[in-house]
């Protein structure tokens, strides 16, 4: 059953990810495109895992790991770009 | 020890329906970003959706490498409280610049 759900699970999430990639091109907003590009992240966190799955490795959750941890300092240095001028006062 | 093909009914049904559930999820949760017109609209899609997705496949996965063996893996439950933890963190943050940005907007016009 997993076998023949993995594909659509990694299809849905590559959708998602296109969907995000839309709006970080397009949002007419610098804070859309934060938001977008922090989707953009936990989306490929989830397809990363989903690929995990498939090829029965737990070699991808490092790189899963790194691209939570690296994701969530972009957006929050985005973000208080944003809203200070400057990253470090 | 057990490849995808020989998993127990029950984790293999349990794994499939986390799978789909939560790919559904976060699917809505992006569709969110293009359907909806403002951005204080928009963040409540990928915030909340696509976080709960994303937990969700994660959990599948400590299912799966979990029966697979050996032992009990708990990589996973790393990533999703990290993510879980995030989430509320940075659509804060993005609250706070899209209210800075607009805040400056209007004072322009006036």
């Amino acid at each position: 059953m997993t076998t023949a759900i993995l594909p659509f699970a990694a299809a849905a999430f590559a959708l998602a990810l296109l969907f995000s990639a839309w709006r970080l091109l397009r949002g007419p907003g610098l804070p859309d495109r934060i938001l977008a590009l922090d989707t953009l992240y936990v989306n490929t966190i989830a397809l990363l895992v989903v690929f995990g799955i498939q090829y029965d490795t737990q070699l991808l959750f490092e790189a899963a790991l790194v691209v939570a941890l690296l994701g969530f300092v972009g957006t929050v240095a985005l973000s208080k770009y944003v809203t200070r001028g400057d990253i470090i006062q | 020890m057990s490849t995808l093909d020989q998993l127990p009914m029950w984790a293999d049904a349990l794994i499939a329906t986390m799978l789909v559930v939560s790919a559904f999820t976060a699917l809505v949760g992006s569709f969110a970003l293009v359907k909806f017109s403002d951005f204080f609209k928009r963040l409540h899609g990928p915030t909340k959706s696509t976080t709960l997705g994303v937990g969700g496949v994660l959990i599948a996965s400590a299912v799966y490498f979990t029966v697979r063996g050996p032992g009990f893996s708990a990589h996973e439950f790393l990533i999703t409280l990290f993510l879980f933890l995030v989430a509320p963190v940075s659509a804060q943050l993005l609250v706070k610049a899209a209210m800075h940005l607009a805040r400056g907007e209007t004072m322009r016009e006036r």
